[in-house]
């Protein structure tokens, strides 16, 4: 089987993002404080294909020579974000919403067109940058997964921020619950990720 | 080659499949431990125990379980509770129950007071009962129906305030708003005017409009370092007019708080190096606080990356101090003017994700912190789950100064279905012993003795299997706390668990007898109580057990000892008073020759203050 280049997985896994959010509802579709949103839905669609690209990036840290304590990171965000890429698909399931296809065979079909960039959500690396990280080793792994990372979780924030800030969207429970714990568990992370950068050789600033 | 190895991963289906986490270095949770496997269901689940046994269990009211529409929605949940004489409150997402809690092998709910109020976290102290809300849906009518402006009257975000005079029919008299809300808040009485309480709202969620709350800047993205992210609410409430509440302070208790190069002298490496387990890196201990701006006051700055929030915080206010769990650190507080906490030390581990909460012991030498690894709805307690991730973390303190010692997690495998990792507890009175009983959600109820902060080890536990074989609900134990003899589980999803303790080789009856001496008026998990034990022989005889479990003194010394409790309780009066002298006399003398001579001394000081009491 010949492996299909970088940029053609990552084609696939953008064109997703793009999809699947047709037969969301406009307006709240359940009473009171079960309703949910269509940004609601959108959130959750754009949020699976935001981790299934940080499950990517942390799957390489074994493969080019990251750090130990980089590998470890990338093990913490492997289990954290491989729990909530199901959450998030059970909670689109239950709503009988389109859940984005990210696993691998979806990846590697081809004839898929090419990316959008403008389909990334906030923080997501494009291809380039995944190449660029794909083409490193050991130290220089680490610098750039770190720097990579750290904007891909502060991309979630934003993500998170921008869902909240038009309600109401953002409120019904599990989702609320959800980017509460996004924000503050990639907080802390973004925290840890800037000391194992400052503890870089040669580093001086995050 | 670059592109193959990378993309070899993928095409082996590894990365969403199954990765395997758990390397051969790291401890995970144990498959063959008898919490490991049980059956699921909702009120028929298999149960495992040990220590422990359930004396009472009732549901959540018919109202917050039939409103649910959705089998996972959290918006009927319990949260955490609260008691006060023989009344337990217990926080629902969509308003609390009151049990009351005379007969506990069966609780009567008297009340279900229906107002929609993520998390609903409670205080009370006196007749008022607060109540936190955080989500922008909740409204200040209580109504369920959310609201769908960016700026709105109808919104309450903050502290509600009830009136449960009349424990059967609660009013709500304000609410007082701030500008994140609050996941949760703490209770501290003024040290001086006991018609003041001050609360301290712990907010994390987004900042409102300013529009809709005067002081309160609608922060852009990224806007992190405007006011909001960088201090606490003080709300000051006077008991005899709460709806005079007012904002006395916003302390600034993150200043000086972050990350930093190593360059700045601080050792790489965790704070827990060597000791509790590998971290992800080092997060060293923050900058020297003492270069920071006074608390309380504008202008400082928070490190880039430093906390921005608190989750809880624990206030022990005999010992002036408390202990906030806020994101990526714990830090240790001065309060003795509770207005203007000072941060006296900042304390951070890779291992912990989100410092969740703390519990001092009583004697203040050592702090538990929980790690609430994933938010308390994922499944963190799995079998490839390390066991320095989502549990507890134990320090000694000091004169004002903590160290690290090591890692406590429930230490039983559990399934994909059940949401679990540490939560909410308090101390088990037992005199001479640090005993935390705890909830892990449906990782069950844990009790853990931290008396060495080094090797904290578990000593009893109750389980259920996940609710639902198929479907993660979330559930189980939001908080466990020793009240008056019984150890009160608030159960998420299946109601209200209430256990007693039973006998085993690692806590007597004799301690247990002795725990059971303490009695509560009111009590506040986050508001920590200085445990005073009253004079009574099961106090002297719980000594007498932990000596000879520890092999503390000779076999027959502890012998004699026995024999001269059982000789002095069958005494009155002066024969009394004078036997149980001469016992004190006597473990005076033992202890200088024990390895415990800590213990041997308060046992003898426990043997005093019976004779003092000898009628």
């Amino acid at each position: 089987m010949k492996t299909p280049p970088l940029t053609r997985i990552l084609v696939a896994v953008m064109v997703c993002a793009a999809v699947g959010s047709g037969a969301a509802p406009r307006a709240a579709v359940a009473q009171g404080a079960e309703a949910y949103t269509r940004g609601d839905v959108e959130f959750m669609q754009g949020m699976i294909h935001h981790h299934a690209q940080a499950l990517l990036m942390a799957a390489m840290s074994a493969s080019h020579g990251g750090s130990a304590k980089v590998q470890l990171l990338s093990k913490k965000i492997t289990l954290s974000q491989r729990d909530e890429i199901g959450m998030m698909r059970v909670w689109l399931q239950y709503r009988k919403q389109e859940v984005p296809d990210t696993a691998p065979h979806s990846m590697t079909m081809p004839g898929m067109p090419d990316m959008d960039m403008d389909t990334r959500m906030p923080g997501m690396l494009n291809v380039q940058q995944m190449k660029q990280l794909d083409g490193v080793r050991g130290v220089a792994f680490d610098r750039l997964f770190l720097t990579g990372m750290i904007g891909h979780h502060k991309g979630a924030l934003k993500m998170v921020a921008d869902l909240i800030a038009a309600p109401p969207s953002g409120q019904e429970s599990e989702i609320f619950r959800f980017i509460s714990d996004v924000d503050s568990d990639q907080r802390a992370e973004i925290g840890a990720m800037q000391q194992l950068l400052y503890n870089l050789p040669g580093s001086t600033t995050p | 080659m670059k592109f193959h190895r990378f993309t070899g991963l993928l095409v082996a289906g590894l990365i969403l499949a199954a990765v395997s986490v758990a390397d051969a270095q790291v401890a995970t949770g144990s498959t063959t431990d008898p919490r490991a496997g049980l059956k699921a269901g909702k009120f028929d689940a298999g149960v495992a125990s040990k220590g422990m046994t359930l004396l009472a269990t009732a549901t959540r009211a018919d109202t917050f379980v039939n409103s649910a529409t959705s089998p996972r929605s959290l918006s009927y949940i319990n949260s955490d509770f609260v008691f006060r004489g023989n009344y337990l409150y217990q926080g629902n997402f969509s308003g609390f129950q009151i049990w009351d809690i005379s007969n506990p092998a069966s609780p009567v709910r008297i009340t279900t007071f229906f107002c929609t109020t993520d998390q609903g976290d409670p205080s009370i102290w006196g007749n008022l009962l607060f109540i936190s809300d955080e989500n922008g849906r909740g409204r200040v009518d209580c109504g369920s129906q959310g609201i769908s402006d960016t700026v709105s009257k109808d919104r309450a975000k903050g502290v509600r305030i009830f009136d449960v005079s009349d424990p059967r029919n609660p009013r709500q008299i304000t609410v007082a708003q701030t500008c994140r809300g609050t996941h949760t808040h703490t209770l501290v009485p003024d040290p001086k005017d006991k018609n003041i309480v001050y609360i301290w709202g712990q907010g994390s969620s987004n900042v409102r409009s300013l529009t809709e709350l005067a002081g309160c800047a609608g922060a852009p993205y990224a806007g992190d370092s405007a006011e909001q992210f960088r201090r606490i609410e003080v709300i000051r409430v006077p008991l005899d007019h709460p709806e005079n509440w007012s904002l006395a302070s916003q302390p600034h208790i993150f200043e000086g708080i972050g990350p930093r190069p190593p360059s700045h002298g601080n050792p790489p490496g965790d704070t827990t190096a060597g000791r509790g387990g590998r971290g992800l890196g080092a997060v060293p201990p923050a900058a020297p606080l003492a270069a920071a701006p006074p608390a309380g006051g504008r202008g400082g700055s928070r490190a880039a990356g430093g906390p921005n929030q608190c989750h809880d915080i624990t206030v022990y206010p005999a010992l002036n101090l408390a202990a906030g769990a806020c994101a990526s650190y714990g830090i240790l507080l001065d309060i003795t003017d509770p207005v203007h906490p000072k941060t006296l030390q900042a304390v951070t581990d890779s291992n912990f994700a989100l410092w969740h909460s703390a519990t001092f012991s009583n004697d203040g030498s050592k702090l538990l912190f929980t790690d609430e690894w994933g938010g308390g709805t994922s499944p963190r307690c799995r079998s490839i789950d390390p066991l320095t991730w989502g549990g507890d973390v134990v320090f000694d303190l000091k004169n004002k100064h903590l160290t690290q010692g090591a890692f406590y997690k429930m230490p039983a495998a559990q399934t994909d279905m059940e949401n679990c990792v540490a939560h909410n507890g308090g101390l088990v009175p037992v005199p001479g012993r640090d005993i935390l009983v705890q909830g892990w959600y449906q990782g069950g109820i844990s009790i853990v003795d931290f008396s060495d902060a080094k090797h904290p080890f578990e000593i009893a536990y109750f389980d259920r299997g996940p609710i639902n074989a198929d479907t993660a609900y979330t559930g189980g134990s939001w908080g466990a706390y020793y009240y008056n003899g019984h150890v009160y589980s608030s159960e998420i999803f299946r109601g209200l668990d209430i256990l007693n303790l039973t006998p085993t080789e690692f806590l007597s009856q004799n301690e247990l007898d002795a725990a059971a001496l303490v009695h509560y008026d009111q009590l506040n998990p986050q508001t920590q109580p200085k445990i005073v034990w009253p004079a009574g022989f099961p106090i002297v005889k719980a000594y007498l057990d932990q000596i000879v479990r520890g092999t503390e003194l000779p076999t027959q010394r502890t012998t004699a000892i026995a024999a001269s409790i059982a000789k002095a309780e069958g005494l009155s009066g002066g024969k009394q008073r004078s036997a149980l002298n001469s016992l004190a006399a006597h473990l005076t003398a033992d202890a200088a020759k024990s390895k415990n001579k800590k213990r041997v001394t308060a046992m003898a000081a426990a043997a005093r203050d019976l004779a003092k009491a000898a009628k």
